[in-house]
């Protein structure tokens, strides 16, 4: 029907066909084509996170003692020389036992509940405001030596993605996931106490020499 | 500077963006010394008692970072979408901006808004008290559009949001949050203040702050969360037998009175406009009430409309002070039926050493001499 003599029978065809297929890809993926493809390559460069179990760890290894070195370098002038924390910076070891008392110390070794998690962050995040700046190398040596001073492997340990993947953190079960209960109020609206109001507590009344930040202040 | 009455003022066009008025100049945005780590990574409060309405100036939202605030050039941003995807995309902000864009009001609030005062009332200003806390017209497109775009593929379940500060701060969201979620490049009308993660940062209404991650420049969809050291070694919720809750994400129900507050005390007897804020992560706001007495009596306050779904909602309520000792809450309620606990209701539930999440409701004690005070009572 589409010979050279009827051509003229196969416009509206060929437009109704093309409007279909549009028409079709218009629903399946509206505004498809926004945004440009990226490549494995591309991607590899970016992809620089450690799961919990270890996901996404990189080759290499390093050790307790290349560690201790590197701590002293690069983590000991905000974290303290012994890793016990300084001012508001947190310590990074210590507080075995206090998770469940009224003055818990949330350290590597208390609290966090997966090894690879610590090459993550520190990857990320340290030295502070310096993302990625360290090499894969010296963030598994750092790892060993964080996890050796909290006694969680023995000062011959090498972190690589294999050893990392194989240490048991002491809190591993400590962890909790939802649902949670929701804490929830009584809607009373006359004589709704029994006894007082009673104060229990009072703020300081000042919060001069805490509070900053006037504009005058800020440089 | 000051004009006299009928004199000639600042010429047009003097404050080429525009600024407030010299006599507001004590209304800014204020931190604390000592209560984090360095200046790098630190929050400065949201001047709550200096508001009205329910948006917060651009200026004045509270700020949160972990490693400072980047000032990023948009010209060589994109945000990257990788992962268990079909097809892996980079979107500048002007691809962002051909896709279909919606605005939605909705607050932000850092899981530790309160955490000062879980243990005993320590802040006296309502700055400090919950003044991690703001609310915008946020502007942006719909996440599960641009995931859609990248087609998601089986087991899809989690996504980690990344930013691109000096902490390259990472969170895990699940996928119960993608549906309401936006990737917003603007705020209030113009685009996002470098504090708030300009050129684009994530919103999830209504979940605690630090999900919201700014600077968003990489989204990475996985099967399993990612359990980052922000989301277990920190915004984990502590417990009394030592366990942790990990993403307890919702921002419950809450309320707080801006007037009068320590800030605000009352300086005259006789007619006053009681006023305060109340939100929920669950939803709309449906009541709040107020005690002028310690919880013994309660009144519903008059909500100010609009009262919009996880977004922060004005209540006023007039009243007569003829220099008598109050002791005002308030209490607000969700549509969803939730209901802000008190501080001793809050603890049965939760624990007293879990830094975030403390929506208890705040006492402020009103002093025969006008002057407020931030009180516990039991």
């Amino acid at each position: 029907m589409c010979g050279w003599r009827e051509w003229i029978w196969c416009i509206p065809a060929t437009v109704a066909v093309v409007l279909v297929a549009n028409s079709g890809a218009a629903q399946e993926r509206p505004y498809a084509g926004i945004g440009t493809p990226l490549s494995a390559a591309e991607i590899a460069a970016i992809d620089r996170d450690v799961r919990f179990d270890g996901d996404g760890l990189p080759t290499g290894s390093g050790t307790v003692a290349e560690g201790e070195e590197l701590y002293a370098e690069r983590c000991a002038a905000c974290h303290g020389e012994f890793a016990e924390g300084s001012g508001r910076t947190p310590a990074l070891l210590g507080g075995e036992g206090t998770l469940a008392t009224d003055a818990p110390a949330r350290t590597i070794g208390s609290f966090w509940p997966y090894a690879p998690t610590v090459f993550d962050y520190i990857r990320r995040a340290m030295p502070e405001g310096h993302a990625f700046s360290l090499t894969s190398g010296e963030i598994f040596a750092l790892t060993a030596f964080l996890l050796h001073i909290n006694g969680i492997v023995e000062d011959d340990f090498s972190a690589s993605a294999e050893s990392l993947k194989g240490v048991r953190m002491p809190n591993r079960d400590g962890f909790v996931m939802p649902p949670h209960p929701t804490a929830q109020g009584t809607r009373c609206m006359q004589n709704c106490r029994k006894e007082g109001p009673r104060i229990a507590a009072e703020a300081p009344v000042t919060m001069e020499g805490i509070m900053t930040g006037d504009r005058e202040e800020q440089p | 500077m000051q004009h006299a009455p009928f004199q000639p003022g600042m010429p047009v066009g003097e404050h080429p963006y525009g600024a407030p008025s010299p006599f507001m100049r004590g209304v800014v945005r204020r931190w604390l010394r000592g209560m984090l780590p360095s200046r790098l990574t630190n929050v400065a409060f949201t001047p709550l008692a200096e508001l009205e309405g329910i948006i917060t100036p651009n200026g004045l939202h509270f700020e949160r970072s972990h490693a400072g605030t980047p000032h990023i050039d948009p010209a060589r941003f994109s945000l990257k979408v990788h992962g268990l995807v079909d097809r892996p995309l980079a979107f500048s902000i002007d691809d962002l901006k051909r896709l279909p864009v919606v605005s939605r009001f909705h607050f932000i609030e850092c899981a530790g808004n309160n955490s000062l005062n879980w243990r005993r009332p320590t802040t006296n200003a309502v700055q400090f008290t919950h003044g991690m806390l703001s609310c915008s017209e946020w502007t942006g497109v719909r996440l599960r559009d641009v995931l859609h775009l990248c087609g998601l593929k089986p087991g899809a379940r989690w996504l980690l949001a990344e930013g691109a500060d000096g902490a390259a701060y990472a969170r895990s969201v699940p996928r119960e949050l993608w549906d309401e979620a936006l990737l917003a490049f603007a705020q209030n009308g113009e685009a996002l203040r470098p504090e708030q993660g300009f050129p684009l940062r994530l919103l999830t209404p209504g979940a605690e702050g630090s999900l919201n991650v700014k600077w968003l420049h990489r989204l990475e969809v996985g099967d399993k969360p990612w359990l980052t050291r922000e989301e277990t070694a920190r915004y984990a919720d502590l417990q009394d037998d030592g366990t942790a809750r990990l993403f307890t994400l919702v921002q419950e129900v809450n309320s707080v009175i801006t007037l009068p507050c320590p800030e605000k005390p009352l300086r005259k007897h006789g007619t006053h406009r009681l006023s305060g804020l109340a939100w929920s992560g669950h939803g709309r706001i449906a009541a709040v009430d107020i005690s002028f007495d310690g919880g013994r009596n309660w009144q519903p306050a008059q909500l100010e409309e609009p009262v919009l779904p996880k977004c922060l909602t004005r209540f006023h309520l007039p009243f007569t002070w003829r220099g008598e000792e109050m002791l005002l809450q308030s209490r607000a309620v969700d549509e969803k039926g939730n209901v802000q606990p008190t501080h001793a209701e809050n603890l049965r539930v939760k624990s007293a050493k879990q830094v975030y999440h403390n929506n208890s409701i705040t006492t402020w004690r009103v002093m025969p001499d006008g002057e407020v005070r931030h009180v516990r009572l039991a």
